[in-house]
């Protein structure tokens, strides 16, 4: 018997040399006498610590657990004495603890996923209901709105690499050098991320006005440049919407690249002098290879949070002009309660199913990594 | 234990060295540029970041004529402090407002709940279902929130053995938040990293599973229960497309769904005065509890899974 934590092994090996002790306990007995026994000889702290093994042993079920294999056996044979054994070591109690869980998760979460993956393949209008076979992904992967969309939610990917990608990492990594005032760099990299999504959206809706007197025409004419159409313009529309989505996200990314920053560890640069290398080549040699593993992070994240875009465009532009911005979130959201077509939730169902595959493989692929990560 | 000293260790290595050392930084060449990047990076964040919210802020309080016209000049024809009495009083926000506020500090309770008690049962009681039940909970981390859209709305519709239909109705925000399999993993394993002597003595002096989570357990989780809660109220404070499929009625819709609706038929003065004090919640609450804030977005970063 190999204990792997310290504290366990105690109760294990009390419950090991007195298995029948720990069956016949009711979780309520031992209490007194322990307690009484600790009150009435302080002086014996020894055996009072081998005392209080034995009761550990006997009112922990982790303890009791080592013995339960031959012992559940005669429990259920003994039928309901078994119950009420169950009730009396506070299975019911565990059980009153568990059901909030179970009762949220599997009403608002696990119904729904299973749910979700039987309407792909119905068609319903709330009243009736009937199988379809794969009938809504056909119509989903015919609809000519999806390359599209797909397209969209592709160009918008890049786009938020090109912009996205470079700005945090410049920034988290020229305030890892910071040594006054780094908490108000923080402080202000990571104000943009509180504010509500809809309230940035609004904001630069405000500021992308597209006559010469918006905010941003204005000051870009002061360097006489201008004025821009912004999100009146298929062209200009994407950009647009990428710019601000990444103004809004980009102090998130600034704090989890300090996190790994400061991780890295300093013989690496002490090596790296050593070998007399200056600052760019610290940065290029030994910043960058360390920061590989969280830079892929960001990327499976980004991927992850791009393919369910949605308050962007919806607010923004609606998918337009001439559906420039529509993504796919926005076709589900079309699919399913745009008023003009009528509710489709089959087809709403089956791209989102799809969607969800795809994306659950990138989120395997994000979890194989972190898990990885936090270990080494 | 990574959790818990995650604050703790991350203070402790911030007093090494970092990218530059320190005999670089004497060299007057370096300590010149690197204040000279300071600079200039500070500028950068104060446009980039204060600056948007600092023409939020002023425009919310100048005439809309003027902030139509001339949006970066300066108060050129005076303040319009009416704009935010508007705003509050006769667009409704303080309504609203009120509305968010419910729906967040609800959804607050729910997660806390959940996160809470089945924690409790996932790293401490331990039964022999704690197993199944755990990786059902982190099986739902792999699912992304999209698939839920339709589904979802179609249960908040007609729940199971209701037999009433939530929509427009609170309880279709609150209980829907209470399922956060990131919380549930968060709180587990923060209490899976607590001293398991503590548990055994308070069950040797006397303390049921109740007393042991309500006296105990939950005392000593703090710190968690701070980075869950701020991130809970955050997140129903900033949540838009749910609200706006559940809660049809605008008496009862929060910020985030009415001020897209109201800014059509909404002066642009007040309209920005609206976002401005839709935006002073959570920027304060951010400003006094930044620490939470900032070791959670950390901890999503570096350590979730």
């Amino acid at each position: 018997m190999i204990a792997t934590a310290s504290d366990t092994s105690e109760p294990r090996s009390a419950a090991e040399g007195s298995p029948d002790r720990s069956t016949g306990a009711q979780s309520g007995g031992p209490t007194p006498r322990g307690s009484t026994r600790a009150g009435a000889d302080h002086g014996g702290v020894r055996s009072g610590s081998a005392e209080r093994g034995r009761v550990r042993a006997r009112s922990t079920r982790r303890g009791a657990k080592l013995a339960a294999g031959s012992r559940s056996k005669a429990t259920s044979s003994r039928g309901g004495s078994g119950l009420t054994r169950w009730v009396q070591r506070g299975g019911l109690t565990t059980v009153v603890f568990a059901l909030p869980l179970i009762i949220i998760f599997g009403v608002f979460s696990w119904y729904p996923i299973v749910r979700s993956f039987v309407m792909a393949f119905q068609k319903t209008n709330l009243v009736t209901t009937k199988w379809v076979g794969w009938e809504n992904f056909a119509w989903v992967l015919t609809d000519p709105d999806l390359p599209k969309a797909l397209m969209n939610t592709g160009y918008f990917l890049l786009l938020a690499l090109l912009i996205g990608f470079p700005i945090p990492l410049i920034g988290a990594v020229l305030m890892s050098e910071v040594k006054k005032m780094k908490g108000l760099f923080t402080i202000l990299a990571y104000l943009p991320v509180v504010i509500p999504p809809v309230v940035s959206v609004l904001l630069w809706k405000f500021f992308y006005d597209g006559r010469p007197e918006g905010v941003f025409n204005t000051l870009l004419g002061y360097i006489g440049l201008g004025p821009f159409p912004w999100l009146n313009d298929k062209h200009w529309a994407m950009p647009s919407l990428v710019l601000e989505a990444t103004w809004a996200g980009a102090g998130a990314t600034v704090i989890i690249y300090l996190a790994a920053l400061i991780s890295v560890p300093a013989e690496l640069y002490e090596a790296a002098e050593l070998d007399g290398a200056g600052i760019w080549k610290k940065i290029w040699h030994v910043t960058l290879p360390q920061l590989r593993g969280v830079l892929f992070i960001t990327f499976i994240l980004q991927i992850i949070s791009t393919a369910q875009v949605f308050l962007e465009p919806y607010l923004f532009t609606g998918g337009g002009p001439n559906k420039a911005t529509l993504t796919i979130l926005l076709m589900i959201y079309n699919y399913a309660f745009g008023a003009s077509l009528g509710s489709d939730y089959g087809s709403a169902t089956a791209l989102s199913v799809m969607l969800a595959i795809v994306l659950a493989i990138f989120s395997l692929i994000y979890f194989r990594l972190t898990k990885s990560w936090s270990k080494s | 234990m990574s959790t818990l000293t995650i604050h703790k260790t991350r203070k402790a290595v911030t007093s090494s060295r970092g990218l530059i050392s320190d005999f670089e930084r004497r060299k007057p060449g370096i300590r010149v540029s690197v204040a000279g990047v300071n600079v200039l990076l500070f500028l950068f964040l104060m446009l980039a970041c204060l600056g948007p919210m600092y023409l939020l802020v002023k425009s919310a309080v100048t005439p809309t004529q003027d902030t139509l016209r001339a949006p970066l000049s300066f108060f050129p024809n005076g303040a319009a402090w009416d704009n935010l009495d508007q705003a509050w009083n006769h667009v409704q926000v303080s309504r609203y407002f009120l509305n968010t506020i419910v729906l967040a500090v609800g959804s607050w309770f729910f997660q806390l709940l959940v996160a809470t008690t089945g924690g409790y049962v996932l790293s401490v009681l331990r039964p022999k279902y704690a197993g199944v039940l755990n990786a059902l909970v982190v099986c739902t981390l792999f699912v992304p929130s999209v698939v839920l859209l339709v589904p979802l709305y179609l249960t908040v519709l007609n729940p199971p053995l209701l037999g009433t239909s939530l929509l427009n109705s609170v309880w279709a925000i609150w209980l829907p938040a209470g399922a956060s399999a990131f919380n549930v993993v968060l709180v587990t394993r923060f209490f899976d990293s607590l001293p398991r002597e503590v548990f055994e003595a308070a069950k040797v002096d006397g303390a049921g599973p109740f007393s042991l989570f309500w006296r105990v357990v939950l005392p000593m989780s703090k710190p968690i229960l701070g980075v869950v809660s701020v991130f809970a109220f955050i997140a129903s404070w900033k949540d838009f497309l749910w609200p706006m499929l559940v809660l049809k009625n605008p008496e009862v819709q929060p910020l985030s769904v009415r001020l897209p609706a109201i800014q059509a038929q909404t002066d642009l003065g007040v309209f920005l005065a609206a976002l401005a004090i839709s935006t002073a919640v959570p920027v304060v609450f951010f400003l006094v509890f930044q620490k939470f804030f900032l070791s959670g977005a950390g901890m999503s970063g570096a350590v979730k899974g």
